[in-house]
Parts: structure tokens; C-alpha cells; sequence
């Protein structure tokens, strides 16, 4: 089998003195869309800025496209290829939409036009001169997406895209997910909306206290219910 | 004419005089609320690199024979890179730690260049001779406008301008805008945010030094000038807001206005109006009158 695209072996990090990941396996190989689930507090935002290099000090292997990151600067991460969508959406008052959305700089050929992005999130053209932040929750979470597709990377970290949006726009993420994977993009998709997660994902990574703890496929979800439903205290 | 039982004559040459330390509070304070928006750094070596400025526009002449167009361009870039390697050796290494230790960093560097100039210079000042092309003095009707002066004025206020254009309209200007409000995130797509932070404070730095060449003809040249600004323009950034470009800007103009008016209505207050603004201003709007709180 050829091998991962992402593959993350032992990660450790450290926000300061306090330590947040305890060894963490993930791998994800090229086109698949993948997530982590886990209760509040679980380490899933910490899998996903660690990878990035966004937290303190790392320890461990991440390795994407063969090349080690571990020990990378966040800048030279995104360059790889690697692109990120944090859980906040991080959508800058100081600059209006498109500013926004033309802020990720192109790191390789081959990302989305911005034409394709908008025919995507029709929403972002209509109010491409309104200030980034005077969006809607729903509209922001397109915005904070759509801006890492015109960059070329290939590799797409989606922290709860669907958090505290109305039932319709958690759908229209959803179909642009899924849309995203038939465009060759690969996900890894960090979520707490189990019913979500289902109808996007190939493989479900379950973490809990700073380790991954679990692993199904999609099509064994159901079947695995009771199990997951202790780590995820619902 | 008359003014309130003010002659014209001196009423407008206040405002003028007014109006021109105004244009030295405007690009001093701009600068600061450039490096502070992204180094998060108040830099008090500012009045230092104004001096140096206007200091290297001395010796470019005296030693090299470069008259003051060419320095108006040669001592920012001179100045500019002093900054750049100050910042790489220096300030960059405190970023982590609380401002308090930056600001502190920056105060010792600027006594010590201080120091070194009045070893080196003394403190008596040298004369720096108006260009040719901008010797004389326009006459207005109501009174004399020197040309120095007013070009003092104009160039200032461009200066501003075009600063404020490349940070709000341009590609850069809005990685300065994100980075200012998210560097982490920024430096996350990919942009090299510490290579940011360096080239920003060799601009601000840049213009501070541009600021000391214009004011060279005005005022002698010797190692207090900026000490003796610097702290109005303190003031100034404290009334605009800390970080707001826009703010620091009209902020500046506007006291310079302000003071140079009360020399005229009261006199006796003229030393201490814009500090008298600065305390009522951070009463009533501890950001600052610009400032986001
Ligand atoms: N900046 C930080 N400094 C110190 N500790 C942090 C920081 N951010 C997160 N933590 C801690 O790290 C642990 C993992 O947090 P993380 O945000 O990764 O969880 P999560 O799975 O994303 O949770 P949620 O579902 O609430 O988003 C938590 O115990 C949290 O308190
Ligand atoms: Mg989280």
C-alpha cells in the first residue's frame, strides 16, 4: 500500500508547562476525509494547531508527503501544504471579505479560482466589500473555509466547521465537504456533531485526555454506537 | 486684520508653527503606531532614530558631499537598516515576555545612542542649511510663509498619506492588518511573520529618520532633538489611540494645531496643553480617541 499522506506517530505537545497530547497515531492517505471526534476538552483542536505547529513546544513524528514537520515552523508547514481552519474561523475585523479571502497566499498551482470559490458560497460574492466580521456565523465559517481553497494545498484541517451553525448551513458544509473530496482535496475534520460527521467521513478517529482511543470506519459506525457513545459522554 | 484682538500676522504664524510640529507629530506617532500594531513594541528608541536621521543627513553632506535630496532618501534606508539589525539582535528576542521589557529594551537603546552622539558631537548643535530650491519666503497678504516650511507641511502630510494608502489598500497592508490582529494565524497560511515584524519596524524606524532629515533645516541638529519630541509624540499616540494609523495621524496635526493656537490665547499653557488633552482624553476614552477598546 503506498503510503499515507499524513502520518502522525507518537505526537506530544505542550501548551507552556501544561501538556495537552500524550502520543497521538493518526494517518490519512491521500483523498480520504477523515475525523476526530471526542468530548469537550478531548485534545482535538490541540491535534490539529500541533500538526500545524500553532502550539508550544512538540514532540513526536508528523510527517506529510515524507517529509518531517515535527520540528517546523508554522509558515514552512502551510508552504508543504497543509492548510487550516481553526475552530474561532479567525475571519480579521481589519479586513473586508475579499481581503479575506485573498489573504492565504498560493503555496502550489492547482488550488481553487476564486470564481469557483464563490460559485461554492454564493453568499461571499454578494457581500464581497462588507467587513470580514460583519458576516453571519454561517457566512464566516464559508469564508474561513473558502479562503485555504485558492491556496493549492491539498490537505485541509477543518476544526468544527458545523459548531453553532442553523441546521441548513451545517448541511451546506456538508455538501461542500463532500464536494471538497471529489475535488481530490483530503480532510481531516475535527467534530462533535456525530450524525455530521457520518455523512461526510470515510474513517472516525475517537480521542480522549491528549490520546486517540478509538478507530472506525464509517460504514461500522452504526454498529459501534454503544462504544463510542462511553468515550464521548453523551 | 484681526482676530478676537489677535493680529492676523501672528495668529496665522502660529498655526503655521503649529501645524509644522503637528506634521512632526504626525509622522513620529505613525511610525510608533505602525511597530506597535505589529511588534506589539512601543518603541522608545523612536526620538533616538529621529535624530539619527537628521544626523545622517549631517554627515552625508559634511563627509560625503550629499546634499539633501539625497539624503531625504539615503538616511531613512541608512537609519532603516540600523533598525532592522537592532530588531533581529535585540527586540526580537522579547517578544514572548510582557511589553513592559521591549518598551524598556528600546528606552535604554535610545539613551545609549543618545549618549554616543553628544560623546561624539557634543550638544551644542550644527546647522543644517535649507536646500536652495527651497530658500525664501512666500508672501500670503496677511504674512510671510517661508518655503520651508510649507514644504515641511505638504511633504508630511503625503507621507502620511501614502503610508495610509499602502496599509489599508494594498496586498501587504492587509497581511500588516492581519498580522497586527492574529500573527499566529497569519504565519499559519504560510506568510513569514517574523520576517514581517523586521521589515515593519525598518519602516517605521525608516520614517522616523525620513521625519529627522525634514526637520534637520528647522531645528539644529544635535542629540536632544529627539528626546525633546518624543515625548509630546507619546502623548499624541496615547490621544489617538495606541495602533490606529489613521488615528495617530489626525491626532498629530490636530495638537500641533492645538498647541500652536493656545500660544497664542494663553501663552502660559502652551507647554502643557497637549498633556492637559492627554489626561482628560484618558478619562473619558482610555483607548484614545481612535483606539479600539
Ligand atoms: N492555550 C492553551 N493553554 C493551555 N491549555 C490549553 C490551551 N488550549 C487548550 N488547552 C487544554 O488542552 C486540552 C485539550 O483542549 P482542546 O482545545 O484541544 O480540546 P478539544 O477536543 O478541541 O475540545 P472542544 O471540543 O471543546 O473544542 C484541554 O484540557 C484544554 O484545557
Ligand atoms: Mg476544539
Amino acid at each position: 500500500m503506498a503510503e499515507p499522506m499524513l502520518s502522525v506517530k507518537g505526537l506530544e505537545a505542550w501548551y507552556g508547562e501544561s501538556h495537552v497530547l500524550h502520543g497521538v497515531d493518526i494517518h490519512i492517505n491521500q483523498g480520504e476525509v477523515i475525523t476526530l471526534l471526542g468530548r469537550n476538552g478531548a485534545g482535538k483542536t490541540s491535534t490539529l494547531r500541533a500538526i500545524m505547529g500553532l502550539t508550544g513546544r512538540r514532540s513526536g513524528s508528523i510527517k506529510f508527503n515524507g517529509t518531517e514537520l515535527v520540528a517546523a515552523r508554522s509558515d514552512i508547514i502551510a508552504r508543504a501544504g497543509i492548510a487550516y481552519c481553526p475552530e474561532e474561523r479567525g475571519i480579521f475585523a481589519s479586513l473586508d471579505v475579499t481581503e479575506n479571502l485573498m489573504l492565504p497566499p498560493q503555496i502550489a498551482p492547482g488550488g481553487m479560482s476564486v470564481e469557483e470559490i464563490y460559485t461554492l458560497f454564493p453568499n461571499l460574492k454578494e457581500r464581497a466589500r462588507s467587513q470580514g466580521t460583519k458576516l453571519s456565523g454561517g457566512e464566516q465559517q464559508m469564508l474561513a473555509i473558502g479562503r485555504i481553497l485558492r491556496t493549492g494545498a491539498k490537505l485541509l484541517l477543518l476544526d468544527e466547521p458545523s459548531e453553532g451553525l442553523a441546521p441548513v448551513i451545517v448541511q451546506q458544509i456538508g455538501v461542500t465537504i463532500r464536494e471538497l473530496k471529489k475535488r481530490g482535496f483530503t480532510v481531516l475534520l475535527v467534530e462533535q456533531n456525530f450524525r455530521f460527521a457520518q455523512t461526510v467521513a470515510d474513517r472516525h478517529y475517537v480521542m480522549d485526555h491528549g490520546v486517540v482511543v478509538d478507530h472506525v470506519a464509517n460504514h461500522e459506525l452504526a454498529a459501534s454506537m454503544e462504544r463510542l457513545h462511553k468515550y464521548l459522554g453523551v | 486684520m484681526d482676530f478676537f484682538g489677535i493680529p492676523a500676522p501672528l495668529l496665522f504664524g502660529q498655526l503655521l508653527l503649529g501645524l509644522i510640529n503637528g506634521a512632526f507629530y504626525a509622522l513620529l506617532s505613525l511610525g510608533l503606531a505602525v511597530i506597535f500594531g505589529m511588534l506589539n513594541v512601543i518603541n522608545f528608541t523612536h526620538g533616538a532614530q529621529f535624530m539619527m536621521g537628521a544626523f545622517a543627513a549631517w554627515m552625508l553632506l559634511n563627509f560625503f558631499g550629499i546634499g539633501y535630496w539625497g539624503a531625504l532618501l539615503l538616511a531613512p534606508i541608512i537609519v532603516g537598516i540600523t533598525g532592522i539589525i537592532l530588531e533581529r539582535l535585540m527586540i526580537a528576542k522579547l517578544y514572548k515576555l510582557d511589553h513592559l521589557y521591549g518598551l524598556l529594551l528600546t528606552f535604554g537603546i535610545g539613551l545609549i545612542i543618545e549618549g554616543l552622539f553628544r560623546n561624539e558631537f557634543g550638544s551644542s548643535g550644527m546647522p543644517y542649511r535649507i536646500p536652495a530650491e527651497l530658500q525664501g519666503a512666500w508672501d500670503l497678504g496677511f504674512m510671510f510663509m517661508p518655503v520651508y516650511r510649507g514644504w515641511v507641511v505638504v511633504v508630511a502630510f503625503f507621507a502620511c498619506l501614502a503610508t495610509w494608502l499602502v496599509i489599508e489598500k494594498t496586498k501587504i497592508g492587509s497581511y500588516l492588518r492581519a498580522a497586527t490582529e492574529n500573527p499566529a494565524l497569519v504565519q499559519a497560511f504560510g506568510i513569514n511573520v517574523p520576517r514581517m515584524m523586521t521589515l515593519t519596524y525598518g519602516a517605521g524606524v525608516a520614517l522616523a529618520a525620513f521625519a529627522g532629515v525634514l526637520a534637520a533645516p528647522i531645528y539644529s541638529v544635535n542629540p536632544q532633538m529627539g528626546s525633546n519630541l518624543i515625548i509630546i509624540v507619546f502623548a499624541v499616540v496615547v490621544i489617538g489611540g495606541m495602533g490606529s494609523i489613521l488615528g495617530s495621524v489626525l491626532t498629530g496635526f490636530g495638537l500641533g494645531v492645538i498647541e500652536g493656537l493656545t500660544k497664542v490665547f494663553y501663552p502660559e499653557a502652551s507647554s502643557t496643553v497637549i498633556f492637559v488633552v492627554m489626561a482628560i482624553v484618558l478619562l473619558a476614552r482610555p483607548a484614545g480617541l481612535f483606539g479600539r477598546a
